[in-house]
């Protein structure tokens, strides 16, 4: 959650236009810690903008996708097809991240690190892979 | 589940197979299987899953991975005739 506001909050102070999908209960956990929706004023849930996206309604330049389980990766796999010309990253983090991002056979960039409570690492891979200069915060 | 869930379903593989395992079984258990992209429309919802997503068939039921975030990949049968026929009019039959 930490760094789902991290990534729409360096993405917003640079221009983009960030919208969030997930399930309800991910929305409703993002909305408890963004009240003002100060990172993320765009929400939608996962389906509506899978359904968006196949009826050519909504596209994207760029897609992140936070893949914890096999399920993520499905929706990433299905992003990528559903977005052939968009850059695509993955980031894929919990307990056994390297098991779970070598199931994944579509081209898309990966961010791998075994985040469970400190963020800080992820946070640092992100910053890498995005050219954001490192911060202090 | 979505809309499916309101369907009359059979859960032939729980949740816990992986999408693979899924599509593995499909292949391996139908002797008529289709092959759909992700965000074919099966039962008024939009299939997830990397493709080429296989779908069973036997009979007048179809059998196909429903997956849904934060859950995973259920493996469900639904009878219904018209939807199997606009399956394999539709559908794929290589992957």
């Amino acid at each position: 959650m930490a760094i789902a506001l991290y990534m729409a909050h360096n993405l917003k102070i640079r221009g983009t236009e960030v919208l969030a999908t997930g399930n309800p209960s991910v929305l409703n956990l993002l909305k408890v810690s963004d009240p003002e929706k100060h990172y993320l004023p765009q929400m939608m849930v996962l389906e509506k903008c899978i359904e968006e996206l196949v009826e050519k309604k909504r596209g994207c330049d760029l897609c992140v996708v936070f893949a914890h389980n096999d399920a993520a990766i499905q929706y990433a796999g299905t992003a990528r097809y559903l977005l052939p010309d968009g850059r695509l990253v993955v980031i894929v983090f919990g307990k056994t991240p390297k098991l779970l991002a070598e199931t994944i056979t579509f081209p898309c960039e990966q961010i791998v690190e075994k985040a469970v409570h400190n963020p800080m690492q992820l946070k640092n891979k992100i910053n890498g892979v995005f050219g954001w200069a490192a911060s202090r915060t | 589940m979505g809309c499916i869930e309101n369907l009359k379903y059979e859960m032939i593989l729980p949740l816990g197979a992986s999408f693979r395992e899924c599509r593995e079984y499909v292949e391996k258990n139908f002797a008529e299987v289709w092959y759909v992209n992700p965000g074919y429309r099966l039962f008024d919802e939009y299939i997830i899953g990397l493709p080429p997503i296989a779908l069973g068939i036997d009979g007048a039921k179809i059998v196909f991975p429903y997956t849904k975030p934060c859950h995973g990949t259920y493996l469900l049968g639904i009878e219904d005739a018209d939807e199997v026929e606009r399956v394999r009019r539709t559908a794929r039959i290589k992957k």
